[in-house]
């Protein structure tokens, strides 16, 4: 053995190595068990990596073509499991858009209301998930105890934490509990306390700024050529926000900012999401003073709305209607439509195509975290193994809609 | 979305721009498939339409019509905030031959979006840097979301267990004949008339 003072050159120090595969995922933790990861290493550097998915393909857009158009909400619900009523209300706002219908104020708010919960669960999933794949388990404790307490909410008023299936087209499935305000204004400050103090565990935090500042760059051009959408292209300074680009439901009339990034790093990532919070808070906050008590929640049109129980059970009218409804599914006139919301991730689209029938002849999804994971592999390149997994966790990829 | 940008296409383009609608406010243009590329180019270059951000590529199977499939592309402009979306027809009524000039040199987003359209569709973009299957196998025979593919059809990696192999009662049910599941009033037939 050589003697350990023998003096070297300095090109003999560095041990030759030669570029290694090596494969991430997808049983991998912080892969989401979905998303391969083909890695070229040179030493720890990636020099390429090929990011793969399909994983979690379920044939979504083959088994929307075999259902009625109604049968579809249990599928979108599964596109993206951490927020599934902000996917019900933008399927049930296209089917409207396509079939000319204008649902109730009420049903307007009480979506946003929803949609603005699920929107904070998505966050606070997203973020505590990426703090704990960087071994901040605390933290993820505190931010998953807050989104039990926005489960708990949807629970009580849709009667499932996860897989809702409540959106209806032309309304919503039930009205609101006679205490769902009651229940938000008690609950919101709980969860924004909650955040408060996970936010102060990690962003005070030496190791996890570190790991998370500079890492994961891309300018605000590049993100828009990829097609991204969301936090994520906000992080890099876009403030493209389809709540206020493209109002819909009542986001015009309410007052909210959109939280920008100056650099698109992953730390930019995980402030935005922390300042939507604070900003679902608010369109929550004045959603719940203005929405009314009373009302309809479905608007009056029997060609695609179901008929209320009781009437159901007593009248020949109701029962036909009811019977039509489910057996043929509601007729959506022919044509095509592209309807776009803001979900948890970016631009969730659904492009429809109605040939005239109660089944729809095709329905596209655009997932806005398959294009996000898209532009992957951009960001690790040149970067080192160990930052795969902050920059990763913080595009949010949910692997049902990424995979349809 | 915006009239004027289909204006300004038609003006540019010409006869190459085969027809024009606007169904729901969403301004559509359908292109003649050799276009596709310097249609795409223009509207990325030109200073007044500037359609930066690529949303959505799909492809619509019309078995009774020729050419077959539809391919669907939605573009968005950041600072304009309008959209349009484009189409091209493409492909022989047994969707052989479906080819279009792929568009990732325009916006790299393009890449995913293609190699779906063609593992979904069976659309092959002309020029692209890497044409694999993305979100089925490389083993896997077909695309799915032709019309013609049946939706009950499996086909696994390694071939189910008999009963024999198993040595005993594997008790699974049978998969849909074509006679079950629920047709919803539509023509099972992959050739069914349009109305």
């Amino acid at each position: 053995m050589e003697p350990l003072y023998a003096e070297l050159e300095e090109g003999e120090m560095e041990l030759p190595a030669e570029p290694m595969h090596l494969n991430m995922g997808p049983s991998h933790p912080a892969m989401h068990g979905t998303i391969r990861i083909v890695l070229d290493l040179s030493g720890e550097t990636i020099v390429r990596a090929d990011v793969q998915v399909g994983y979690l393909h379920r044939g979504f857009e083959k088994m929307c073509e075999r259902g009625t158009w109604a049968q579809v909400f249990p599928y979108v619900d599964r596109l993206n499991y951490v927020s599934p009523m902000l996917n019900n209300v933008g399927y049930a706002l296209a089917v409207e858009k396509l079939c000319g219908l204008a649902v109730p104020d009420r049903c307007q708010w009480y979506r946003m209301i929803l949609g603005e919960l699920a929107r904070l669960s998505d966050h606070l999933t997203c973020n505590g998930a990426m703090a704990m794949e960087l071994g901040a388990f605390t933290p993820f404790l505190w931010l998953i105890k807050a989104r039990e307490m926005v489960w708990d909410i949807l629970e009580e008023e849709t009667g499932a934490r996860l897989t809702h299936s409540f959106g209806r087209i032309g309304g919503m499935a039930n009205p609101p509990t006679a205490d769902f305000k009651g229940l938000c204004r008690a609950t919101l400050p709980k969860i924004l306390g909650l955040v408060e103090e996970g936010e102060k565990m990690l962003l005070k935090n030496r190791i996890f700024m570190d790991r998370l500042e500079n890492v994961g760059r891309i300018s605000g051009a590049e993100a828009t050529a990829l097609g991204w959408t969301g936090p994520c292209l906000r992080s890099t300074g876009v403030a493209y926000d389809i709540r206020k680009a493209h109002p819909y439901l009542k986001y015009d009339e309410v007052d909210f900012d959109i939280p920008v990034g100056t650099k698109g790093d992953t730390l930019d990532r995980f402030l935005v999401r922390l300042g939507e919070i604070r900003q679902s808070k608010r369109i929550i906050d004045q959603a719940l003073e203005r929405m009314p008590d009373e009302g309809p929640i479905s608007c009056d049109d029997p060609r695609f709305v179901l008929p209320d129980k009781g009437g159901v059970y007593t009248t020949i009218e109701a029962t036909i209607q009811h019977f039509k409804l489910i057996m043929e599914g509601a007729k959506v006139p022919k044509g095509e439509v592209y309807s776009y919301t803001e979900a948890g991730n970016g631009e969730l689209g659904y492009y429809l195509v109605s040939d005239g029938t109660g089944t729809p002849y095709r329905v596209r999804i655009r997932p806005p975290c398959f294009q996000i994971t898209g532009g992957l592999s951009k960001l690790l390149e040149g970067r080192m193994l160990s930052d795969i997994v902050p920059t990763f966790g913080a595009l949010n990829m949910i692997g049902g809609e990424c995979d349809h | 979305m915006s009239q004027a940008v289909l204006d300004k296409l038609k003006e540019r383009f010409g006869t190459a721009i085969l027809e024009t609608h606007a169904f729901f406010g969403d301004e559509t243009a359908v292109i003649e498939p050799s276009q596709w590329k310097s249609v795409c180019a223009f509207l990325r270059e030109d200073p007044a339409l500037d359609f930066d951000m690529p949303v959505d590529l799909c492809a619509v199977d019309y078995p009774s019509r020729t050419p077959r499939l539809e391919v669907v592309l939605h573009l968005y402009s950041v600072p304009l905030g309008h959209r349009i979306r484009l189409k091209a027809r493409v492909g022989d009524e047994d969707a052989n031959d479906a080819e279009l000039d792929s568009i990732t040199s325009i916006w790299p987003g393009m890449n995913w979006l293609e190699r779906e359209t063609w593992d979904m569709s069976g659309v092959r973009f002309r020029g692209h840097p890497d044409l694999r299957r993305i979100l089925m196998y490389p083993e896997f025979e077909g695309h799915p979301l032709q019309k013609t593919y049946p939706a009950d059809r499996t086909q696994p990696l390694v071939a189910y267990r008999t009963e024999g192999e198993a040595g005993m009662s594997l008790n699974k049910l049978e998969p849909f004949g074509a006679d079950e599941g629920m047709p919803f009033g539509r023509n099972p037939l992959p050739r069914a008339k349009e109305s």
